[in-house]
């Protein structure tokens, strides 16, 4: 199981991927931005970070890197593909993943950890979870603030595609546990086919018990499971 | 020959060189200097580069000892862990340009330090940062505070560097010259440490990074006076930061160093170009000319005096390895920089700038670097301390309500938590972070081992108001006990001394007794001081800022595993007071929060109690039965219970049988003190450890409930041991529940800053 993590210049969480991805016990390599091939690998990372230092929007110069196109189709292609933080505000203006991210309410940039509840199990990220899965992990934006038109939205809702929750400890996801303003709370979304998912979590900083947490193994270890059963997301996986 | 173009003295004057120090260049170079000479002297020559009314008081610190490998003089500190990894670390102050334009201010002070730590050659880990602000209730304190951290988590989190520790403190003296001081800890293997000495005659000179601009010119001169109106007027002093650049610069320096690319470098930090050149060639006993077109430039038109006075933000010098220049360039350009040779390093001892073919100026690069004027400064010990240390603390009357004491002490902006500032930085990027913010001191591991190090920032500045030297002490050894608590010992520190203007004697005076208290301690707890840097002028024309020697202090925790936490965390776990507690009331947070009055006598310090009690908190951790470790320090024993409890969301009984009354018991902030809780059948263990280190040792109480519960009797009417009066004859002086101190303690700082 070998997964291909790219950096962008700004990135910032590639080396704590590879990592938090070699402690869980597989393989990572590190994609440079400016190639053009992807070929190889079981699953691509696109990290946190400040890609391009966040400047004119947070992912929006990022999307136009030289690796984006293979990106792209390695994710038509049905394969698994995951954003982290500034990785899934690039998946969504490469136009992967529907919506957008607004400044946090509050303005500020917020670091914490939080409780997400697991919404949608169809996604290779989260096959190993069960729905209403309350996990913790640590947040660290200043744009996490996900929108979508109402149209979208509702269909996001309606297809099963919001993959992550904010909630309280009891898995329910109450205004007091949205901390940046997101719609319906969503801390996660995917694509229609499942393949794609954009999280705001780092669930990288959290694959260690020393660092605060075990949590984020199992985002790894679910697509890893996914990857070794040879599913094709698209056909109902 | 360079042009001796003539200047008047209103220009040495205007760029803050006396007449005698005119005179001095003169007879350096044996001629008139012409501008650009002038420009390049006038901030060599400034406070902030040369340290002319510092060094000569500066030398009796305590900077060497085996585990030292790099102490003052080099871009940064750096320290043996073991293993073969080296730590590199510092602290700086950018609190001129804070106090006009806080958001780039701080952003800039936090890439500065940053980018010394890079320049040796280490990745940087760990950021912390010691803030210093007016009192809350003022607008325009509150408006620097928000710009202030603000500007660290827009550039700190950015880089992805974490910000894991730090303090903030508030005081009206502040409220005008607010103080950033910026710490920055990094790791590399031992032989991968590298130096600026520029060497090898012939040798290339590189300018590697951004472009060149307007911006910052004058930096380190504005830096070396008050702070007046007219000098905010200076705004374009204040350079710009561009976190993303400092980031791509980071790992293209990182990936220079591991293919060996690197023989000497130096980064461009306050005075720019003129220093990064002198310094490099002054500490290699080498030369430079340098061709100020090749320089490359983000503005047009600029003249010889502004690139080699600007502080772009960003830029580094290098003298790579012959025949590697390709190799830097190629680096460079993967990470979207800039690799220019401007220069070649010569034989001749003298920085030669071309323009055009033509000599534009021809300075001796240790005239710039090391000849800088050195001044005894007269001192003066100020009248205020007799005063303030008249006052006497006895004729107070201790509030009737004991509880409500502790909850106003724990909703005091100096004490209560500081989670809506370190809300706002990226902790955990990197992957290291085991104690974050809000701790005696934070642990980070250091990538791919078990070993830690622990990392804190400490000043008491109403201490070093009180008493400039016992204060200085004190900061030194809080942080040792800070360290101590989670189980690292403390190896060696860093310090930025922040004072106002040193003309003035007694000013220099603090500053002088500050320096000597902290190189007592230093020596006394085995921790050198490998750099840092000197503040002075942090004065408006009327008020100066209390002393504030801020100590930064690193130690190292041989596997992360054992660190130890402050919170309480196992119901029936046994708390135990560590030192002793004397009538201590003066200069501390109580007096001043509960009774509003800063005077009296700092708590004695004896070292060797410190010293001891350090080796105790070490012991213990290593033999496993510590549970939770806390200092002892602003707010006492009260506070630290109440902090324990918060930390752990648990309750604590209490049963106090004190020799003062109790709110002096609760309050006192004596030192060398710490409370630990222990499983109760490893209480006998840690007392004879405690007996065997000679540090006194009570157990006060045990953890569990949801209250903290304190119970007094004064020793004056202690029944022996097992009588049954003792519990009736208790006074209950506090009984609060720990959410409620929660609250208070979690509410203060947002509610006065999200009103």
């Amino acid at each position: 199981m070998k997964f291909g993590v790219i950096v962008f210049p700004g990135s910032n969480c590639d080396r704590d991927c590879r990592n938090a991805i070699e402690a869980v016990g597989f393989d990572a390599e590190f994609i440079w931005h400016r190639d053009t091939s992807v070929a190889g690998y079981d699953c691509l990372v696109l990290p946190g970070g400040y890609s391009y230092g966040d400047y004119l929007r947070p992912g929006a110069i990022a999307r136009f890197s030289p690796v984006m196109d293979s990106v792209v189709e390695y994710a038509r292609d049905g394969r698994p593909v995951i954003g982290i933080c500034n990785g899934f505000q690039i998946l969504l203006e490469a136009g992967l993943l529907p919506g957008a991210m607004q400044r946090n309410v509050g303005t500020r940039f917020i670091c914490d950890r939080v409780r997400v509840r697991i919404e949608s199990t169809r996604t290779p990220f989260t096959s190993g979870c069960r729905e209403g899965d309350v996990l913790t992990l640590p947040i660290a934006h200043a744009d996490g603030n996900y929108y979508a038109d109402p149209q979208t939205l509702a269909e996001l809702e309606e297809r099963g595609q919001v993959v992550f929750r904010y909630c309280n400890e009891l898995g329910d996801a109450t205004p007091e546990a949205n901390p940046n303003g997101s719609l319906n709370n969503i801390a996660g979304v995917s694509n229609e086919a499942g393949n794609v998912v954009g999280m705001m979590p780092h669930p990288e900083r959290a694959c260690e018990a020393i660092l605060g947490g075990t949590d984020g193994r199992r985002i790894f270890e679910s697509v890893a499971e996914w990857v070794r059963g040879g599913v094709r997301v698209g056909q109902d996986g | 020959m360079a042009k001796t173009d003539s200047v008047k003295e209103s220009i040495w004057r205007s760029m803050g060189l006396s007449d005698e120090e005119y005179q001095m260049i003169q007879d350096l170079l044996g001629r008139e200097p012409n501008y650009v000479e002038l420009g390049m002297f006038s901030v060599m020559w400034s406070e902030h580069c040369s340290y002319k009314n510092s060094r000569a008081v500066l030398k009796g610190l305590p900077t060497s000892g085996p585990q030292v490998l790099q102490g003052p003089g080099e871009n940064a500190g750096i320290v043996d862990v073991g293993d073969g990894l080296a730590v590199a670390f510092k602290i700086e102050s950018h609190n001129h340009p804070s106090a006009v334009e806080p958001y780039e201010g701080a952003a800039t002070g936090v890439g500065g330090i940053i980018r010394d730590i890079f320049t040796m050659g280490a990745r940087p880990i760990a950021s912390l940062n010691s803030l210093w602000l007016g009192d809350l209730q003022s607008n325009k304190s509150r408006m620097l505070f928000d710009g202030i951290v603000s500007g660290i988590s827009g550039y700190g989190n950015a880089v992805g560097v974490p910000t894991v520790g730090g303090q903030t403190v508030f005081h009206q003296s502040y409220e005008n010259n607010p103080l950033v001081n910026a710490m920055c800890v990094g790791v590399m293997r031992q032989d991968e440490i590298k130096r600026s000495a520029a060497s090898g005659v012939g040798n290339s000179v590189m300018l590697i990074g951004s472009t060149t601009g307007r911006d910052g010119i004058h930096g380190a001169t504005f830096a070396s006076a008050d702070l007046t109106e007219e000098a905010v007027e200076k705004k374009s002093a204040v350079q710009v930061g561009d976190p993303f650049r400092e980031k791509l610069l980071l790992e293209a320096c990182l990936e220079l160093v591991a293919r060996g690319c690197v023989l000497g470098i130096q980064d461009m930090g306050a005075a720019g170009l003129t220093c990064s050149s002198c310094e490099m060639a002054a500490r290699g006993n080498v030369g430079m000319v340098i061709d100020i077109d090749k320089v490359p430039r983000r503005e047009d038109g600029m003249t010889p005096y502004e690139v080699m006075l600007s502080e772009s933000q960003e830029r580094m010098l290098l003298v790579p390895v012959p025949g590697k220049e390709d190799e830097v360039k190629n680096v460079l350009e993967k990470w979207d920089l800039l690799a220019e040779e401007i220069g070649k390093v010569t034989d001749d001892g003298f920085i030669t700038l071309l323009e055009g073919g033509e000599i534009v100026a021809q300075v001796p690069a240790k005239a710039l670097a090391e000849n800088a004027p050195l001044y005894h400064r007269e001192s003066v010990r100020p009248n205020y301390l007799d005063e303030v240390a008249l006052y006497d603390v006895g004729a107070l009357e201790a509030p009737k309500d004991l509880g409500g004491a502790l909850l106003q002490l724990l909703g005091s902006p100096n004490l209560a938590s500081k989670k809506w500032v370190y809300r706002q930085y990226d902790q955990q990027v990197g992957a290291g972070t085991v104690v974050g913010p809000g701790s005696d001191a934070a642990v980070v591991r250091l990538p791919g081992t078990s070993r830690g190090i622990a990392l804190t920032c400490d000043c008491n500045s109403r201490y070093c108001y009180v008493n400039p030297r016992l204060g200085a002490a004190h900061a030194v050894a809080e942080a040792a006990r800070n360290l101590a608590c989670t189980g690292a010992r403390p190896l060696a520190a860093t310090n930025c001394q922040n004072y106002g203007n040193p003309y003035k004697p007694e000013v220099f005076w603090q500053f002088k007794e500050g320096i000597e208290g902290m190189a007592e301690a230093c020596i006394a707890l085995n921790t050198p001081i490998t750099g840092g840097n000197v503040s002075f002028y942090n004065e408006d024309g009327e008020m100066a800022i209390r002393p504030t020697p801020v100590v930064g202090m690193v130690g190292v925790i041989d596997d992360v595993e054992d660190c130890v936490a402050m919170g309480f965390s196992q119901e029936g776990d046994v708390i135990v007071l560590l030192g002793t507690t004397r009538d201590e009331i003066g200069a501390s947070e109580y007096l001043a929060t509960v009774h509003g009055v800063e005077a009296g006598q700092v708590p004695e310090l004896d070292l060797d109690v410190e010293r001891r009690l350090c080796e105790l908190l070490l012991a213990a951790a290593d033999r496993g039965i510590t549970r939770s470790a806390h200092d002892l320090s602003d707010g006492g024993l009260g506070v630290a219970l109440a902090e324990c409890c918060i930390a752990g969301s648990c309750g604590a009984r209490v049963r106090l049988e004190a020799n003062i009354a109790p709110d002096r018991f609760l309050f006192s902030e004596s030192a060398g003190r710490a409370i630990i809780s222990v499983d109760e059948s490893d209480l006998g263990a840690l007392l004879d450890l405690a007996d065997e280190m000679g540090v006194a040792a009570k157990a006060i109480g045990e953890v569990g409930g949801e209250s903290l519960d304190i119970t007094c009797v004064e020793s004056a009417c202690v029944p022996v041991q097992g009588d049954d009066r003792r519990a009736q004859e208790a006074e209950v002086v506090i009984a609060l529940p720990v959410a409620k101190l929660a609250q208070v303690y979690e509410e203060a700082i947002p509610c006065a800053m999200e009103r």
